[in-house]
């Protein structure tokens, strides 16, 4: 079976500067990240601020180019290529990635326009809000007279427009309500198995990544410090970061509350990544290296 | 046992352009001294709006509270002398604020920011305190809520903290004037899940050490289950349910409260249901 995307080694550091402007310094935003992503898989990154996880994003859609390594789609590496429209990407805030001065419509139209669509525009547009469940004549409507979950919903037409092998979701329902939610998810993963999509899911809610992904890779300062198949990283985690991730989810059973993985407190408190991992390493936990 | 704030029947309505819209429909909710309470909702359900009226803080107009009671401590806030109203504000009830970069001034040190809270505080009390005593409790509340160094945080401006440091630093705020009743909207949801546990697990052993009580407001019912043990679910300006957190969340009986909690996502995985 081949792979609907492959990242392999994926390094992309920034330079840091001095208040003078003078370089100081880089930080490894992403540090040799790979994993791969069959056909009509689901992974999920997971990954706090600064873990590297919109970086990532920013590199497959080739909004940024990376310092080394090689991102393939089916196959083909896509680094240099001009056309993207096999990989689109859902934003997290509905209400900031849609053009409030654009109907429905004309914003679902933008990306049908840019890849040169020479079919029946007023169709494929209605066809496409037919997929997410909107009625068609929401194709007039603007922006603010949509709900969050509705706007969420038009963000995947227009995702959905150039039909794209690849969808990356970042944090697509962290801004909806928890009903709302549900029923975004469940569209994205009808949309998933009726269109073969594949979707590179960014997270940080473990909860939610349980249930839509199959792969997880956990991202900690830039490096997958951990993954495979949710069930067993999510029931035997390995590494301290993901026990860490685990045992700080808020949850609302006793069954889950059982499942979180206990953490040695550091001076009665929940410690923090750093401090976790130097505790680890033999390190003096009250002073960490920041 | 008596309430130390008791909303009873609260109604309240918008009126924006000539149109008034009911938001609260007669909210009634009570949280007993010392107990950790949770008043939970989507968007829209009401929950900003019944903290703004106990806070005093809802803009009159275009707000109206047509009916109800907020008792505090056995008087009715909603028909106390603005002066005593505002001596309660910040003092024997505060708030614990949601995002930490808005919540603080960025061109004033914490210390700054702290003692002058403190100054009008201890003014509204009548209370006698100097410079030397103002910057001693700072330093205490910020040593209170964990800080590693409470004089460096002191001497710091908001933009030199992380995100989680503000969010202690909000709670110190909140805690100055020994207050009895901590209004939390939504602390930590603005901040990383690990760092969120950390503000969780503070606030739950300040409210115990202290024997504060405890409101806490917010969508997140993972958060309910963390920090309270009785609840109230609030949809479209209405309590429909409430119970202690264990209860509610085994067994809710409205169709509502199931519905929401069926949404949740598990850390388990999928739930039949």
């Amino acid at each position: 079976m081949t792979n609907a995307l492959e990242i392999r080694d994926l390094v992309k550091t920034y330079p840091v500067r001095n208040a003078f402007g003078r370089v100081s310094g880089q930080v490894r935003a992403v540090d040799g990240v790979s994993f791969t992503i069959p056909a009509g898989g689901v992974y999920g990154l997971a990954g706090e601020s600064g873990s590297g996880k919109s970086t990532i994003a920013r590199m497959i859609m080739g909004l940024t180019a990376p310092d080394q390594g090689d991102i393939l789609i089916d196959g083909v590496s896509i680094l240099g290529q001009q056309d993207r429209g096999r990989v689109q990407m859902v934003f997290q805030n509905p209400g900031a990635s849609l053009n409030p001065r654009r109907t429905v419509g004309q914003s679902v139209l933008v990306p049908l326009a840019a890849h040169g669509f020479a079919g029946d525009r007023k169709a494929r547009i209605g066809d496409l809000l037919d997929m997410v469940q909107l009625p068609r004549n929401f194709a007039d409507r603007y922006p603010h007279e949509l709900s969050g979950g509705q706007k969420q919903r038009v963000a995947i037409a227009r995702a959905l427009a150039v039909s794209p092998r690849l969808l990356v979701l970042d944090e697509p329902t962290s801004a909806l309500d928890v009903s709302v939610q549900a029923r975004v998810i469940d569209l994205l993963e009808d949309l998933g198995r009726q269109l073969g999509l594949t979707y590179l899911f960014i997270s940080h809610d473990l909860s939610l990544m349980r249930n839509f992904a199959q792969t997880v890779g956990i991202l900690y300062l830039g490096k997958i410090v951990e993954t495979g198949p949710v069930a067993p990283v999510f029931e035997h985690p390995q590494h301290d970061y993901t026990r860490l991730l685990l045992a700080s989810v808020p949850v609302i059973s006793a069954e889950e509350a059982a499942m979180r993985p206990v953490i040695p407190l550091i001076n009665g408190e929940m410690p923090t990544a750093e401090d976790l991992m130097a505790l680890r390493a033999g390190l003096n936990a009250k002073e960490p290296a920041r | 046992m008596t309430s130390l704030l008791s909303v009873q029947g609260l109604s309240v309505s918008f009126t924006t352009y000539g149109r008034t819209a009911e938001v609260l429909k007669g909210v009634s909710l009570d949280v007993p001294q010392g107990a950790q309470v949770a008043l939970v909702g989507e968007s829209g359900s009401g929950k900003s709006v019944t903290m703004k009226a106990i806070m005093g803080l809802l803009p009159q107009p275009p707000a109206r509270i047509h009916a109800g009671r907020i008792m505090f401590d056995g008087r009715d806030l909603l028909t106390l002398p603005e002066r005593e109203r505002v001596a309660l504000r910040g003092t024997a009830m505060s708030m614990v604020f949601q995002d930490p970069m808005s919540s603080l001034n960025p061109v004033w040190t914490i210390e700054d920011q702290l003692s002058t809270i403190l100054k009008y505080a201890d003014r509204r009390l009548g209370r006698d305190r100097d410079r030397r005593g103002r910057r001693a409790r700072v330093i205490e509340v910020l040593s209170q809520v964990r800080m590693r160094d409470p004089e460096r945080v002191a001497g710091s401006f908001p933009i030199m903290l992380s995100g989680g440091m503000r969010q202690r630093v909000l709670i110190a705020m909140a805690l100055l004037s020994e207050p009895r009743l901590l209004i939390a909207d939504e602390p930590g949801t603005a901040l990383d899940v690990t760092t969120q546990a950390q503000i969780l697990k503070l606030l739950r052993d300040l409210v115990e050490a202290q024997g504060l009580a405890l409101l806490m407001i917010t969508h997140n019912l993972g958060v309910v289950r963390e920090t309270s043990n009785y609840v109230y679910v609030m949809n479209k300006g209405e309590i429909v349910e409430e119970g202690p957190t264990a209860d509610l969340f085994a067994a809710p009986r409205q169709q509502y409260t199931r519905d929401l909690i069926a949404a949740v996502p598990r850390l388990t995985g999928r739930v039949a249901t």
